[in-house]
C-alpha cells in the first residue's frame, strides 16, 4: 500500500489553478522525485498535501486516510514532515533549539533523537550553540532536515534541497537523503537538479504545466533520450 | 551629584519601566505581526486595578500586583478573542484600525469605571529619599521599581529560553509560517504572548503609578516611548526591547540636562519628543533596530 | 412649537451642518490618505490644529499675547493654512512616508503630540493653554441668523467644490495610481513609478484638507487653543467616519462624516440632561459605544456603507 498518494490534484493560490490533476503515490521506503521545468507545479503540488492551498479537486491519502485540506499542524502531527525550500530553520533560534523545536509535537524523551540527529550530521554538532541564521547555505539544509526527521515521520518531503549549493554540498545532501531513506523513511523530493536527483530515485514524475508528463523509474528515467534532452542537458 | 540624582537615577526608573512595556509591544508585533495601539491601554488597566486591589486589601500595590498581572491577562486575552482573532488572516492594517479602536474603548471603560481624577497609590503620604555618601538621594520606591523590574525581566529571560512555550514563541516571531508547518500549535503560542505581554504592562503600568500619579491618560503617553524603544531594540527582540527601553528613559531624562551652558539642552516640555525622535532617526537609520529584528 | 423654539432648533440645525460639513472635508483628506492610498494617519487632530492656528493668527488684530495682529481677510487665512498644512506635511512626508504602515501610524501619533506640545508651549505665537480668541467670523456683518448661514453655505460650498474635484482625481490616472500603490506596492515601483513621490503628494493633499477644516472650525467658533479639541477624540472620530461611511468612497466619506456626526452631536445633547455626574461618565460611554460599532463596522460590514466602486484595472481580467 502507498504511503502516501496525491490523487487528481487541482487547485492554486488565488483565482486561477495551477494543478490540473496531478497524481503522485509514494510507497514504503520509496524515494520518490519529481522534476519539471520552471513553473509546472512541483512545489505547489507539495504544498498541497499542508493544507496551503486552495484545492479545487482531487484527494490526498495517508496511509488510506484522507487528510485533503487539513490543518498543517494537525497533518505533522499525523507523520509528514515537510522542509520547505526556503525559509526553513529559524534563524534566529540555535541548531540545538531548532531541533528542540522539530519535536515541538513529541511528548516523549527525545533527547536521544537529538544525539541520532548529531551523528547523522557530524558538523550541527560542533555548532549546537550558534544561531542557525549564521551557519551556511548547506549546513542550514542540515538543519532543516535535522529539525524534521526529530519526530521520525512517516514520510519526509523535501522541497528542492539542493537549490542554490554548491556541487560538493549538493552529493552531500544527495547522500543524506539516501541515509535518511536506508533508516526506512520514504522520501518525496521535488528537484532542479533531474540527473542527481533521478540517480538517487526509485521513481521519479515529471510535471508539465500543472500536469503528469511522464513517470518511471529513476534509472529508466535518466535514460530516456527526450528526458534528457528536456532536462538532463548539462 | 545633581547630576546622578536628578537626571540619571530618574532616566534608569524611566528606563525600566519603559522596557516592560516594550518587551511585551516587541513580542506581539514580533508574533501577531501588527503595532498594538491598545498596548498603554493594557498598562493603564493593569494600574487601575491594582488600585482598586490596594484599596480593597490595604496591602502594598506590589503586594496585589501578581494578582492584578492575572487579571489584566485576562482582560487581553478576552481582547484578543473578541476583537484581534476575527482578522487574525487579514491585512495587518485592518487590525491596526482595531487596535486604535480598542485603545479608545479601554481607555473610556476606565473613565466610566474610575472616574477622571488623579490617583495615588502613596495616599498622601510623601516619600523622603535616603542619603547616601553625603548627598546621593535613593527613593525606596525607586529601589523597589528598579529591583522588580529586573526580577520580572529575568522571568522572561527564562521562560524564552528554557521553556517549550518560550522557544515555541521566538520561533513563531521568527517565521509564523514554518512554525505552522513544524506543528507549533500557533494559537497556544499567541494566547502566551498576551499572558507575557499583559503581565508586564501592568507592572509596567503599577510601576509608573508608584513613581508618579495614576491618570487616565498615563497609557497613551505610554505608547510612543514603549514604541520607540520596541524599535530601537529590533521588533521581536525582547532583550533589545530591554535596552531600548533603557535608552529611551535615559534620553527623555538626559534632555533637559544642562549640557551646554546653564539652560536645559532641550526644555523639559518637550521631552516627550525625544522618544518620538530617536524613533524615527531610527527608522531611518537602521529600520532593524540595534539587535538585528525583522524587517518587515 | 412656538417660535422661539422653532428658531433654536433651525440655529441647532445649521451649525450641525456646519460641523458636519467641516468632518467631511476631514473625511476627504483621510480618504485621499488611507482609502486611495493605504498611507495611515493617526495624527489628524495635529494637522487640524495647525490650520486653526495660522488661520487664527493670520486674521486676528494685534495683540500682545499672541504672534499675529495682520488682520487679513478670512480667505487668506484659509489659503494660508491650507499653505502652511501642506509645507509641514510635506516634511512630514518626506521624513516618515517610506515607512511600513504600522510605523507611519506611530510616527504620525508622535507627530501629532509634537505638534500639540509646540501649540502649548511655544506661548510667544499661541498664547498657550489660554489660546487665541476674537478670531473674525465670515459674513460677520450680517444679523444673526444670516452670517451663521452664510457660514454654512461656505463649507458647504467647499465640501462640495472638493468632492468634485477628488472625484476627478480619483479617476484620473493619478487615481488609479494611489489604488495600484495601495494594493501592490512593489508591482507599481517595478513599473518605474516613484512610489514614494507620489505617496508624498497624496499625504499633503489629504494633510491640506484636514488644515482647511481646522481654519474653518476656529473662524466658526472664534476661538482656538490647545483644549478646544481633544485631538484623539478627533482623530478617531474622522475615522470612525471613514470607515463606517466607506472607505476608498468619496461620497461615503462625506455620508458617513454627515451621519456620524449627527449622531455623536445628538447623544451629546440627550446625555445633556442628565445629572452632572452622570453625564461626564455619558461622554465617556459615548466614546465607548464608536469605539465598538468600529469594530461592528470592521467585522461585519468591512467595506462600509457605501464601499469601494473598483475601477475594472488592466491587471485584474486578463
Amino acid at each position: 500500500m502507498s504511503v502516501l498518494e496525491l490523487k487528481d490534484i487541482s487547485g492554486g493560490y488565488g483565482e486561477a489553478d495551477i494543478l490540473h490533476g496531478v497524481t503522485l503515490t509514494i510507497g514504503e521506503g520509496e524515494i520518490v522525485v519529481v522534476i519539471g521545468p520552471n513553473g509546472a507545479g512541483k512545489s505547489t503540488a507539495m504544498k498541497a498535501v499542508f493544507g496551503l492551498l486552495r484545492l479545487s479537486g482531487g484527494t490526498i491519502t495517508l496511509a488510506g486516510e484522507d487528510i485533503t485540506g487539513m490543518d498543517p499542524a494537525r497533518v505533522v502531527r499525523k507523520g509528514v514532515c515537510y522542509v520547505p525550500q526556503t525559509n526553513n530553520v529559524f534563524s534566529t533560534l540555535t541548531v540545538q533549539e531548532n531541533l528542540e523545536m522539530g519535536a515541538y509535537i513529541r511528548e516523549d524523551n527525545f533527547k536521544p533523537r537529538i544525539q541520532e540527529i548529531y551523528e547523522m550530521f557530524p558538523p550541527l554538532a560542533e555548532k549546537r550553540k550558534q544561531r542557525a541564521g549564521e551557519l551556511s547555505g548547506g549546513q542550514r539544509q542540515m538543519v532543516a532536515m535535522g529539525k524534521a526527521l526529530m519526530v521520525e515521520p512517516k514520510i519526509l518531503l523535501l522541497d528542492e534541497p539542493t537549490a542554490g549549493l554548491s556541487p560538493i554540498y549538493r552529493k552531500e545532501i544527495f547522500d543524506t537523503v539516501r541515509q535518511i531513506n536506508a533508516t526506512g523513511i520514504p522520501i518525496l523530493m521535488v528537484e532542479q537538479n533531474a540527473k542527481q536527483s533521478l540517480a538517487v530515485a526509485d521513481r521519479g514524475y515529471i510535471l508539465v504545466d500543472g500536469r503528469n508528463r511522464t513517470q518511471g523509474k529513476g534509472s529508466d528515467l535518466l535514460q530516456d533520450p527526450e528526458i534528457a534532452e528536456m532536462f538532463l542537458g548539462g | 551629584m545633581e547630576f546622578i540624582n536628578f537626571y540619571l537615577l530618574p532616566g534608569i526608573v524611566l528606563g525600566s519601566i519603559y522596557a516592560l512595556g516594550a518587551i511585551g509591544v516587541s513580542l506581539v508585533f514580533g508574533i501577531l505581526r501588527f503595532a498594538n495601539f491598545a498596548h498603554g491601554e493594557l498598562m493603564l488597566i493593569g494600574a487601575y486595578i491594582t488600585y482598586s486591589l490596594f484599596q480593597f486589601t490595604g496591602l502594598h500595590p506590589l503586594a496585589v500586583l501578581p494578582l492584578a498581572m492575572v487579571l489584566t491577562s485576562f482582560i487581553a486575552l478576552g481582547i484578543d478573542h473578541t476583537f484581534y482573532k476575527p482578522f487574525r488572516n487579514s491585512k495587518t492594517t485592518i487590525v491596526i484600525v482595531a487596535s486604535f479602536g480598542i485603545a479608545l474603548m479601554a481607555r473610556s471603560a476606565v473613565q466610566i469605571i474610575w472616574g477622571v481624577d488623579t490617583f495615588s497609590y502613596s495616599s498622601g503620604r510623601i516619600e523622603m529619599p535616603i542619603v547616601l555618601f553625603g548627598g546621593l538621594r535613593i527613593f525606596m520606591k525607586h529601589v523597589w521599581i528598579v529591583s522588580c523590574s529586573i526580577g520580572l525581566m529575568l522571568c522572561i529571560h527564562t521562560i524564552l529560553s528554557y521553556t517549550r512555550i518560550g522557544k515555541a514563541m521566538r520561533a513563531m516571531s521568527d517565521s509564523a509560517e514554518l512554525a505552522r508547518l513544524t506543528g507549533i500549535e500557533t494559537e497556544k503560542v499567541v494566547r502566551a504572548t498576551w499572558i507575557l505581554g499583559a503581565s508586564l504592562a501592568a507592572a509596567a503600568g503599577v510601576f509608573l503609578g508608584l513613581d508618579s500619579h495614576l491618570h487616565s491618560m498615563m497609557g497613551f503617553y505610554m505608547l510612543l516611548p514603549m514604541f520607540a524603544a520596541a524599535i530601537l531594540g529590533g521588533i521581536g527582540q525582547p532583550y533589545g526591547a530591554m535596552v531600548g527601553g533603557l535608552v529611551v528613559g535615559l534620553a527623555e531624562e538626559l534632555s533637559s540636562y544642562p549640557w551646554l551652558g546653564d539652560s536645559p539642552l532641550l526644555p523639559p516640555a518637550y521631552k516627550a519628543g525625544v522618544a518620538f525622535a530617536l524613533m524615527v532617526l531610527m527608522l531611518l537609520w537602521r529600520p532593524s533596530g540595534l539587535f538585528r529584528g525583522r524587517v518587515f | 412649537m412656538d417660535a422661539a423654539q422653532a428658531y433654536g432648533y433651525m440655529l441647532y440645525l445649521v451649525s450641525l451642518i456646519t460641523i458636519g460639513g467641516i468632518y467631511a472635508l476631514m473625511c476627504l483628506g483621510l480618504n485621499i490618505q488611507w482609502g486611495f492610498t493605504g498611507l495611515f494617519n493617526a495624527g489628524i487632530a495635529g494637522f487640524f490644529a495647525i490650520g486653526a492656528y495660522v488661520s487664527a493668527i493670520l486674521t486676528t488684530d494685534g495683540s500682545p499675547f499672541h504672534l499675529g495682529g495682520f488682520g487679513l481677510p478670512v480667505a487668506f487665512g484659509l489659503v494660508g493654512a491650507m499653505v502652511v498644512t501642506a509645507v509641514v506635511a510635506w516634511l512630514v512626508g518626506l521624513l516618515c512616508i517610506r515607512l511600513r504602515s504600522d510605523y507611519l501610524a506611530i510616527a504620525t501619533i508622535g507627530i501629532g503630540e509634537i505638534f500639540r506640545l509646540i501649540l502649548k508651549n511655544e506661548i510667544w505665537a499661541t498664547n498657550g493653554a489660554r489660546g487665541i480668541a476674537k478670531i473674525p467670523l465670515p459674513f460677520e456683518t450680517l444679523a444673526e441668523p444670516w452670517n451663521k448661514i452664510g457660514f454654512m453655505l461656505l463649507v458647504l460650498a467647499i465640501v462640495v467644490a472638493f468632492y468634485f474635484l477628488i472625484e476627478r482625481a480619483r479617476l484620473a490616472p493619478w487615481g488609479r495610481l494611489m489604488t495600484a500603490i495601495r494594493e501592490n506596492e512593489h508591482a507599481a515601483r517595478a513599473a518605474g513609478k516613484n512610489v514614494e513621490r507620489f505617496r508624498v503628494e497624496a499625504f499633503i493633499c489629504g494633510s491640506v484638507l484636514m488644515g482647511l477644516a481646522g481654519g474653518l472650525t476656529a473662524h466658526y467658533i472664534k476661538f482656538i487653543g490647545p483644549g478646544a479639541t481633544e485631538p484623539l477624540t478627533t482623530t478617531f472620530l474622522v475615522w470612525v467616519m471613514l470607515i463606517v461611511g466607506g472607505s476608498g468612497n468619496n461620497r461615503g466619506a462625506i455620508l458617513g462624516a454627515f451621519m456620524m456626526w449627527t449622531i455623536w452631536s445628538f447623544s451629546e445633547v440627550l446625555t445633556s440632561r442628565l445629572p452632572e455626574e452622570l453625564a461626564i461618565k455619558a461622554a465617556y460611554f459615548r466614546i465607548f459605544l464608536i469605539g465598538l460599532l468600529l469594530q461592528v463596522v470592521l467585522q461585519r460590514y468591512a467595506g462600509g456603507i457605501l464601499p469601494e466602486r473598483r475601477l475594472v484595472s488592466v491587471t485584474n481580467k486578463k
